[in-house]
């Protein structure tokens, strides 16, 4: 069981994740899009939206940190481990609570909007669902384990973190994972679902954030489409060049 | 010196008689899909007037467009490259869909489907955003003709920067039509803002265009324009403009906008100009200085070093001919009677006018005084400062100097004209009066009055050997899938591979082929709305439900 849970389904969402991307982008370059509402509704998205967004930045480089990091490296330049817990609780607490905040607000305006509802599909419905139980179980993990200690003490630089490295790096230890606590595990199933619907969700606009602008020229120039017609010529077909 | 080709247009507004053809036309062209209801790539705005989308001219609020920092460089007036990724989860400047109007279409089966009543049943309006029943309180033309103007016209940012003197001069309404469409300017600032770098400009001839395939939705297009001329397709999430017809434009034909202009006053022709100077031209420090600073990159087709340079360059010899046979540059640069639209927004836009001169001579007429005689004209254009100020804040950043020759060019055609058909001796004074020639003045007015199509239009065809990347002659179905293929993909509206509109059209043929049962939709929320439909696919509920089995015929 901790092999499925751990290892199996685990495995099985990343690759979901990594070729339903190549795939969408493939078939599907035209949908690949915020699918913004704004032009519906600006008065709540103009607050909601970047809580959201902004908070979201936080708690992924939050999770970077967390769980990319080894301990190791942070003691060698001499971070204790409380100076981290405490950094890591308030600076956690903080994105938390923006993105909890902004989801809030969005949600509400989703639902309540005529428009925005109606423009929601059933994909962004199942999205929201599990964006949100990530999001929750996630503050809750933080409130119940590290300032409440519900269940004893538990450092997931130690359980967590060890068992994510090491399914990176394709030498998994679902031992780890299987020692968690339930927030933790609920918490990392929620996800990898959540990375299994990511290509297929709106979410895939992450990928496109426009990095390039602060470099690229502010005027493109194009030449006309050498393609022939609105499809591909056949195989063998192709032009003299 | 970098010689470029642009396809440009020019309008030639004493002509327009807002009869909105170019409008409907277009619209059903281009944008009469779900998701573009409220879009017009060309509308028609009555000017005095609010246009569309509501007070767009007023920069200080919409911060479209460029201006000069204090250090005097061109920048976005929306702020800089990282101000726009900072704000890119909520657009702070993007119109609201109220900025621009809830479409909407009518219940028409409540008018044949409604129970026995003792009323005369009615096709209530229902939004085309939210499904609801809706009020209708504005739309894209709804102050035509000034209808409603007088509660409303104040707004008008334009008549704003004339300032006080229209309160008490207003009465003497003076009116004309406004033709907008995207510009395709030389420095857009649409493309500047595109985070994606999605909108490109086509290296040929200067249109600009959206990568449909690119756009993300950012959304910074549509407040970076400042003529509001990119929408946001609120179904596909991305970003549509104007496309200047240019599968038509490729193989010689004109816009669907000039092409269907009843007023026959549009006029589309090259322009080749020098794209190494197009920054500096945007960049000078005076907003007056700016017409002529655009005027002056555009180059002289017949010029020697021209031609060299743009052989150069890569511009085949059918196009520098067709450059210079171009209307365009000669009502530009020859006769120098097109002016920009709102040069102050720095974009360099290429679509220009001939600015109205009918609102003087209707005075001039009222007053019971020959209105074709060059003097009683000339005197009104000097006594009649507000519709020429106006003018002025639409061409010329506000300088009437320029508006002013202008206005004086077509009061002096038409009184030189009136004498040759009047069948007098035409007087070589009037021309020599705006510093014309006789025969360049005839010139002219055979290019403004007569418009003989294959005068107004001179479009080189794309070249031979690239026709076949042309979309319009692509009109194989074996298309990958073949006809069979339609419908919306998974993740939402349009999403998927863009089928050709032939396979499309195959389908929707073959849908009304084999059923022979009249549209009977049993569910009638099933709206069903011709004019958002494009004749891809059979919209629910406008044909019957397929038979089921052969033996069902």
């Amino acid at each position: 069981m901790d092999i499925f849970l751990w290892v199996v389904v685990p495995y099985i969402c990343l690759t979901v994740f990594v070729v339903g991307h190549f795939w969408r982008y493939r078939y599907d370059k035209f949908g690949w899009t915020t699918r913004s509402s704004q032009l519906y509704e600006d008065r709540l998205l103009r607050i909601g939206s970047p809580l959201f967004h902004f908070g979201l930045l936080g708690v992924v480089g939050g999770h970077v940190i967390g769980l990319l990091v080894p301990e190791s490296w942070t003691a060698a330049i001499g971070v204790t481990k409380e100076i981290y817990h405490l950094v890591a609780v308030v600076g956690g607490m903080i994105a938390g609570l923006l993105v909890l905040a902004g989801l809030a607000i969005l949600i509400y305006r989703r639902r309540t909007v005529g428009p925005v509802f109606s423009a929601t599909t059933r994909m962004d419905k199942v999205m929201y669902a599990f964006l949100a139980a990530a999001i929750v179980l996630g503050m809750w993990n933080t409130i119940a384990g590290s300032i409440l200690s519900v269940g004893g003490h538990y450092d997931y630089r130690e359980g967590v973190s060890v068992w994510y490295r090491s399914f990176l790096a394709v030498q998994p230890r679902p031992e780890l994972m299987a020692d968690a606590p339930i927030g933790f595990q609920l918490h990392a199933l929620v996800a990898f679902a959540l990375f299994a619907l990511w290509p297929f969700t709106r979410l895939v606009h992450v990928f496109s954030a426009p990095l390039g602008y602060l470099t690229r020229p502010y005027i493109v120039y194009r030449t006309r489409d050498p393609q022939l017609g609105t499809h591909r010529p056949r195989r063998g077909w192709d032009r003299v060049q | 010196m970098k010689v470029m080709a642009q396809m440009a247009m020019v309008m030639n507004l004493d002509k327009c008689i807002g009869c909105h053809t170019c409008s409907v036309t277009c619209k059903q062209a281009w944008t009469n899909r779900t998701g573009t209801e409220y879009v017009w790539f060309n509308n028609v705005e009555t000017r005095p007037g609010q246009g569309y989308p509501r007070t767009y001219e007023d920069q200080e609020t919409w911060k479209g467009g460029w201006t000069l920092n204090k250090r005097g460089r061109l920048t976005l007036k929306a702020g800089g490259r990282l101000r726009k990724l900072l704000t890119i989860f909520s657009n702070p400047k993007m119109p609201s869909i109220n900025d621009y109007y809830e479409p909407w279409t009518y219940d028409y089966a409540n008018l044949t489907d409604a129970p026995a009543q003792e009323h005369t049943p009615v096709a209530r309006p229902k939004s085309l955003i939210s499904g609801k029943d809706m009020k209708i309180s504005w739309s894209s033309n709804w102050d035509d003709n000034l209808g409603g103007s007088a509660a409303t016209a104040e707004r008008d940012p334009v008549l704003k920067k004339v300032g006080d003197k229209v309160k008490f001069e207003f009465e003497q309404t003076f009116m004309f039509y406004l033709p907008r469409i995207c510009e395709h300017c030389l420095n857009p600032s649409c493309a500047a803002s595109c985070p994606s770098g999605a909108i490109y400009k086509r290296s040929e001839d200067g249109i600009v265009l959206v990568d449909q395939d690119r756009c993300r939705g950012w959304r910074m297009c549509i407040s970076g324009c400042p003529y509001k001329k990119v929408y946001f397709n609120h179904r596909t999430g991305k970003a549509e403009k104007c496309t200047f017809c240019f599968p038509r434009i490729e193989v010689g034909l004109p816009t669907v906008c000039s092409e269907t202009c009843v007023g026959r006053l549009r006029y589309l022709g090259l322009v080749l100009y020098d794209a190494d100077r197009v920054l500096e031209a945007a960049s000078v420090p005076d907003d007056h200085d700016l017409y002529e600073a655009q005027r002056s990159i555009l180059l002289d087709p017949n010029d020697p070093d021209v031609i060299r340079a743009a052989e150069r360059d890569g511009i085949p010899r059918d196009w520098i001919d067709a450059a210079q046979r171009s209307p365009v540059h000669a009502l530009i640069n020859k006769y120098q009677v097109a002016l920009p639209l709102h040069p102050e927004y720095r974009t360099m836009p290429m679509v220009w006018y001939i600015p109205p001169l009918s609102p003087v001579v209707d005075v001039v007429r009222e007053t019971g005084e020959d209105a074709e005689r060059q003097e009683n004209l000339f005197a009104a254009i000097d006594a009649l400062r507000i519709p020429i100020e106006y003018l002025a804040e639409l061409f010329t950043a506000g300088d009437v100097a320029p508006v002013d020759r202008v206005l004086r060019k077509l009061a002096a055609m038409r009184s030189y004209m009136r004498d040759i058909n009047m069948g007098r001796d035409p007087d070589g004074a009037i021309p020599a009066a705006v510093g014309m020639g006789e025969e360049d003045l005839y010139d002219m007015y055979r290019l403004l009055a007569l418009a003989k199509y294959d005068e107004r239009y001179v479009i080189p065809p794309a070249h031979a050997e690239q026709a076949h990347a042309l979309e319009e002659l692509a009109c194989s179905l074996d298309y990958e899938g073949g006809p069979g293929m339609g419908g919306s993909g998974p993740f939402g509206e349009g999403s998927g591979v863009p089928t050709p509109i032939a396979v499309e059209n195959f389908q929707m043929l073959q849908d009304r082929q084999t059923s022979d049962t009249l549209a009977a939709p049993d569910d009638k929320s099933a709206r069903v709305n011709l004019l958002n439909w494009d004749g891809k696919g059979a919209p629910s509920g406008l044909f019957p439900p397929k038979p089921e089995g052969p033996d069902q015929r």
